[in-house]
C-alpha cells in the first residue's frame, strides 16, 4: 500500500465517523439521477413540477428558482410564460405610486404563495412552510428522505401522543405539522402517466432536486472531463518524473 | 550581484540587472540545494502553498458577487450558485478548497511531528507553521460564517459565546466581538472584512515561513544534516516535477469531490436559512475543528474547556523544547515511531468524538482522549529523550541513497 492510498484511507475513514444521526433511515430509490453519473430524468421532473403548481405551491414558496430556469426542464420560452402567467405578484409602484398586482413572466422568480412570513405563519397554525428551492440539499440524503417522509405517513402507535400535528415515521421526533399532501390522483397528468402517490412523490422528488442542483447535470458532464485530463495529466507527470529522477542514478 | 559581472544585454539582464528578481528565483525556486532523498511527505509544503492561492483567487470572484447582510448573505450564495456564470463551479472549488487546504496542512504538520522537523535550527519555522495554522482556523470559521446558514449563525454564536468565559470581562469581550447583544448584522460584516483580509496576512506569514525554510534548508526523511554538495540536488527540475506530479495527483482526487460529492464535507443544515429563534438538533463545526472541539467539550468547566483547546495548539509553541531528543527522524527513534501512531490514532478519536453529541461513552473517551493528548507532549516527549535509545544514525545522505 502506498502512502495516498494510505492516507486517502485514513481519511475516509475520519470522514465516515463525521455523521450522526437519529429517526428511522430513509428507505433507498434509485432515482435517474442517484448514481454518480446519472441524470434527471426530464419527464418526470416535469410531471414534478406539475405536482408542486397543483398541490405544494398553494403553502411552499420556490423563491429561489426563476421561470427561466425552466428551460433546464426542456420547456421553450412561450410554454414557460403561460407556466409563469398562472401567477400574479405585485408590480413596480407606477406614476402615482400604486402597486398593482400583475402576471408572471419568464423572468420572474417564482411567486412566493403568501405576502409575508408572518401571513405563512398565520395561515398554517404557526408553522411555517419551508421554502422548497434547496430541501433536497437542506436535509441529509434528501432525495431518499423526501420521498420516504411523503410515503411515510401512517396512523399513530397506541398511546403515542400528536398534539398539534401528524404523525410520520421518518420526520425526527415523529410529528410533523404538514397534514398527508399527496395522496395518489391529486393531479391528471398531461402526459397521461397514471398518478399513483408513488409516482407524485418520485416525480416531485426529481423536480426538486433539480431545483436544488440546477446545476447538478453540467456539473457531472464537466466532471467526466476534468477527471479524464487530470487522470492523464498526472501519469505523464509521474513519467517526466521517473524520467528526470533516472539521471541521479547514473 | 553574479548577474551584473555576466552579460548585461537583453531584457531579461537589463531587468534584472535593476531588480534582480530573475536572480532571485534562480537563487531560490531553481538552483536551490534540495536534499535529495526527501519522500512524498515532503509534497505537502508546496500543496498547501497551492491551495492557499486557489481559495484567495476564487475568494476574490465571489466576493464581487456576496452581499455581506444579514438579509441578503444567503440568497446572494444562491445567486452565485444560480446566476453567475459557472458560480456553482467556483463556490464549490472554494468550499472544498478549505476542507483541502486543511487535510494538506495537517499532513504537512503531521509529516514534520515524524520526521523532527520543529528542532533546531528549526524552531522558528515550526512556530511560523503554527501562526499560519491559527490564521487558518480563524479565516475559515469566518468564512463559514458568511452563507448565513443555520450552522453559520449556531456556530457563529457558539465559538463566540467561549469568550464570555473569560473572568470579569468575559461578557465585555463578547458584545465587542459581535458589535452589539448578539450575533446578527454587524457580526456578518465585519466576519466578512476579516475573512477577506486574513489570507493575505497568511501570505506574508507564507513568505517568513520560506525564508526561515530556506536559511538552513528542508529536513529530510533521515533527520540529519547534509555533509556536502554530494547530498543536495538542486530545485529544478527534480523537485518542481515532483511537486508537480503531487500536484496533479492531489487535483485529481480534488476535483472528484468538487464535481461529484461537492457538499459531502458540509453540513446540510447550511442550507437552511439563519434562524436566530431555531436551534439544529447539534450545532457541529466543520470536520476540521472536531479534534479541539471534543477537547473543549471533555472539560466539564466552561472556562477550563476554553484554556484546554486553546492550549492544544499552544503546546506545539512548546513542542522544540518538550521533545528533548536530540535525534530527529523517527526512523531512528524506535518508541517515538510508536507514540507518534498512537497520537495521530489519539488526534483522530478526538475528530470522531468531536462530532458526536456530548453525552454518555462520549464524554469519557473524549476525556481519556484529551488527557492523552497532553499526557504525549508535556510527559511522554521531555521523558522520552532521556530514555530512549536510538537507532544508529547513517553517517550521510548521500550514502544510504547512493548504497541503494
Amino acid at each position: 500500500m502506498n502512502i495516498f492510498t494510505l492516507s486517502f484511507l485514513i481519511l475516509s475513514f475520519i470522514f465516515s465517523l463525521v455523521s450522526a444521526d437519529e429517526a428511522l433511515k430513509p428507505e433507498q430509490y434509485p432515482f435517474s439521477f442517484s448514481k454518480p453519473l446519472g441524470k434527471i430524468d426530464k419527464n418526470s421532473a416535469q410531471r414534478g413540477l406539475q405536482v408542486y403548481i397543483e398541490v405544494c405551491a398553494s403553502c411552499h414558496g420556490l423563491k429561489h428558482v426563476a421561470y427561466r430556469n425552466l428551460e433546464g426542464l426542456g420547456y421553450n420560452k412561450d410554454q414557460i410564460n403561460a407556466i409563469a402567467s398562472q401567477f400574479e405578484l405585485d408590480d413596480f409602484p407606477n406614476d402615482e405610486g400604486e402597486i398593482i398586482k400583475r402576471k408572471a413572466i419568464y423572468s420572474d422568480s417564482f411567486v412566493e404563495p403568501y405576502e409575508n412570513h408572518n401571513a405563512a405563519k398565520a395561515a398554517n397554525n404557526g408553522a411555517y412552510p419551508p421554502d422548497l428551492s434547496l430541501m433536497v440539499k437542506a436535509r441529509k440524503d434528501g432525495a431518499n428522505y423526501i420521498r420516504s417522509l411523503l410515503l411515510g405517513y401512517t396512523d399513530a402507535p397506541d398511546g403515542f401522543e400528536i398534539g398539534e400535528g401528524y404523525y410520520n415515521k421518518y420526520m425526527a421526533g415523529n410529528i410533523i405539522a404538514m397534514p398527508q399532501p399527496l395522496y395518489g390522483d391529486d393531479v391528471e397528468y398531461k402526459d397521461g402517466t397514471n398518478a399513483s402517490l408513488e409516482q407524485e412523490v418520485n416525480d416531485l422528488v426529481t423536480f426538486l432536486t433539480w431545483t436544488s442542483m440546477p446545476d447538478l447535470e453540467d456539473r457531472r458532464s464537466a466532471g467526466l472531463k476534468v477527471i479524464f485530463f487530470l487522470f492523464v495529466m498526472t501519469i505523464l507527470f509521474y513519467l517526466s518524473y521517473r524520467k528526470i529522477w533516472s539521471e541521479l542514478k547514473k | 550581484m553574479e548577474s551584473s559581472k555576466k552579460n548585461t544585454k537583453g531584457i531579461i539582464n537589463w531587468i534584472d540587472y535593476r531588480l534582480p528578481v530573475v536572480s532571485f528565483l534562480k537563487h531560490s525556486a531553481v538552483d536551490y540545494p534540495t536534499p535529495r532523498n526527501l519522500n512524498y511527505w515532503w509534497n505537502f509544503g508546496s500543496l498547501a502553498g497551492f491551495f492557499l492561492l486557489v481559495q484567495i483567487i476564487t475568494g476574490v470572484i465571489l466576493s464581487m458577487h456576496y452581499t455581506a447582510h444579514v438579509d441578503h448573505a444567503f440568497d446572494s450564495i444562491e445567486h452565485i450558485m444560480r446566476n453567475v456564470n459557472h458560480g456553482w463551479l467556483i463556490r464549490y472549488i472554494h468550499m472544498n478548497g478549505a476542507s483541502f487546504f486543511f487535510i494538506v496542512v495537517y499532513i504537512h504538520i503531521f509529516r514534520g511531528l515524524y520526521y523532527g522537523s520543529y528542532k533546531a535550527p528549526r524552531e522558528l519555522l515550526w512556530w511560523l507553521g503554527i501562526i499560519i495554522l491559527l490564521l487558518m482556523m480563524a479565516t475559515a470559521f469566518m468564512g463559514y460564517v458568511l452563507p448565513w446558514g443555520q450552522m453559520s449563525f449556531w456556530g457563529a454564536t457558539v465559538i463566540t459565546n467561549l469568550f464570555s468565559a473569560i473572568p470579569l470581562i468575559g461578557d465585555n469581550i463578547t458584545q465587542w466581538l459581535w458589535g452589539g447583544y448578539s450575533v446578527d448584522n454587524p457580526t456578518l460584516s465585519r466576519f466578512y472584512t476579516l475573512h477577506f483580509l486574513l489570507p493575505f496576512l497568511i501570505v506574508g506569514v507564507v513568505v517568513l515561513h520560506i525564508v526561515a525554510l530556506h536559511t538552513h534548508g528542508s529536513n529530510n526523511p533521515l533527520g540529519i544534516d547534509r555533509k556536502g554538495p554530494q547530498d543536495s540536488i538542486p530545485f529544478h527540475p527534480f523537485y518542481t516535477i515532483k511537486d508537480l506530479f503531487g500536484l496533479s495527483f492531489a487535483l485529481t482526487i480534488f476535483f472528484a469531490v468538487v464535481f461529484f460529492a461537492p457538499d459531502f464535507l458540509g453540513h446540510p443544515d447550511n442550507y437552511i436559512p439563519a434562524d436566530p429563534l431555531k436551534t439544529p438538533a447539534h450545532i457541529v463545526p466543520e470536520w476540521y475543528f472536531l479534534p479541539f472541539y471534543a477537547i473543549l467539550r471533555a472539560i466539564p468547566d466552561k472556562l477550563g474547556g476554553v484554556i484546554a483547546m486553546f492550549s492544544a495548539i499552544f503546546v506545539l509553541f512548546l513542542l522544540p523544547w518538550l521533545d528533548t531528543s536530540k535525534v530527529r527522524s523517527a526512523t531512528f527513534r524506535p518508541i517515538y515511531k510508536i507514540l507518534f501512531w498512537i497520537f495521530l490514532i489519539d488526534a483522530i478519536i478526538l475528530g470522531w468524538v468531536g462530532s458526536k453529541p456530548a453525552e454518555g461513552i462520549y464524554i469519557i473517551i473524549s476525556r481519556i482522549a484529551t488527557l492523552y493528548y497532553f499526557l504525549h507532549f508535556l510527559i511522554l516527549l521531555p521523558l522520552l529523550g532521556k530514555f530512549e535509545r536510538n537507532r544508529p544514525l547513517p553517517e550521510s545522505i548521500g550514502k544510504p541513497v547512493l548504497a541503494e
